[in-house]
């Protein structure tokens, strides 16, 4: 169940993230879409976290497996555990990881564990929204003014080295990632070049999320999420 | 962009204002729901979508750039809109329907 605690993890990681924007986004209108775009991705990470713990058998609930686990048990990659940065390094992320999602989803669509393949077929549906919100952003602060083009280019420089994990192959997987690249590459390649940015070269790959080694970032992360569940165990809310 | 902060104003720091008309999915007609921020008409669509219609599929949004809407003066009010009512030969009621045409 590796593989899917993987899923749930990126989006439940990544939810946390963007929720760290409510209330501080540039505009009001951006707040609100990205209190959606998490709002999304706490739903995927639900039902993914649910079925991960029905399949583990062990007890554990969606909330047991987002509250009572450690860095070293969490599976996400380490991109979605990245601070959001400036509104550029998150708009990166988001590019990064909807494209990487996007392919990831619709492949699951047809793979034989249905319960799975559901799933996949709701998120893929929000991932295609969230992609399409994050290229507009990136090409409108690439092509923005001369300050926007360089922290957008400094965004995705800072962030591509982390997409490489993401196509970690995993054979066991019902979608091994290793067969994502080229259609992630086929969406953010365009992207980059209307945005006028330059794609950065395939060199450091930073990785080891898969497996619970993660950034420094991720145990400040979860000890803020996890807090309350922590000081309260077996409360219900 | 500019750091006036001129938040009420038309022209939020460059994010003219745009009206949303949206016609929901058995809907017939758009109807104006509200306006919003936004730099262009991509995003005032993405805007309006995530504000106006909680992204339920099959709706339909407009969105118009406020300043493009010309608006009828609350002044020529009466010339405009008073109907006339005592010119009964504006109203089209002297007419015998025929038969068969019932829902004229």
């Amino acid at each position: 169940m590796d593989h899917l605690l993987g899923l749930a993890d990126d989006a439940l990681v990544a939810a946390q993230r963007l929720g760290e924007w409510v209330a501080a986004a540039p505009e009001l209108e951006e707040d609100v879409a990205l209190a959606n775009i998490a709002l999304d991705q706490l739903g995927a990470a639900r039902l993914l976290l649910t079925y991960a713990g029905e399949l583990e058998g062990a007890g554990r609930d969606e909330d047991a497996l987002a509250y009572l686990r450690d860095d070293r048990e969490f599976r996400n990659a380490l991109l979605v555990e990245l601070p959001n940065g400036d509104f550029a390094v998150t708009m990166a992320k988001l590019l990064f990881v909807s494209a990487y999602q996007l392919p990831l989803y619709t492949a699951l669509t047809g793979c034989t564990d249905e319960r799975l393949a559901a799933i996949a077929g709701k998120a893929r549906k929000e991932v295609a929204y969230h992609l399409d919100h994050a290229s507009l952003w990136t090409v409108r602060l690439g092509d923005g003014t001369e300050e926007s083009h360089r922290r957008m280019q400094a965004a995705v420089d800072e962030i591509w080295p982390y997409t490489h994990e993401l196509f970690t192959p995993d054979p066991a997987a019902p979608v091994d990632p290793a067969g994502l690249r080229d259609a992630f590459l086929a969406a953010v390649e365009p992207v980059l070049a209307t945005a006028t940015l330059d794609r950065p070269a395939d060199g450091w790959a930073p990785s080891g999320g898969r497996s619970g080694l993660h950034t420094e970032h991720l145990s400040y992360l979860l000890a803020e999420m996890q807090v309350l569940h922590r000081a309260h165990p077996g409360a219900r809310w | 962009m500019s750091e006036d902060g001129g938040a009420m104003n038309g022209n939020r720091n460059g994010w003219p204002l745009w009206e949303v008309f949206v016609r929901p999915r058995r809907g017939l007609s758009h109807n104006h729901v509200g306006s919003l921020h936004a730099p262009d008409a991509e995003l005032a669509l993405h805007n309006a979508r995530d504000v106006y219609t909680r992204r339920q599929e099959g709706v339909s949004i407009w969105v118009v750039p406020a300043q493009t809407i010309t608006a009828s003066s609350p002044d020529e009010k009466d010339a405009f809109f008073e109907p006339a009512a005592d010119k009964v030969y504006r109203h089209p009621t002297f007419y015998e329907v025929p038969d068969g045409a019932a829902h004229l």
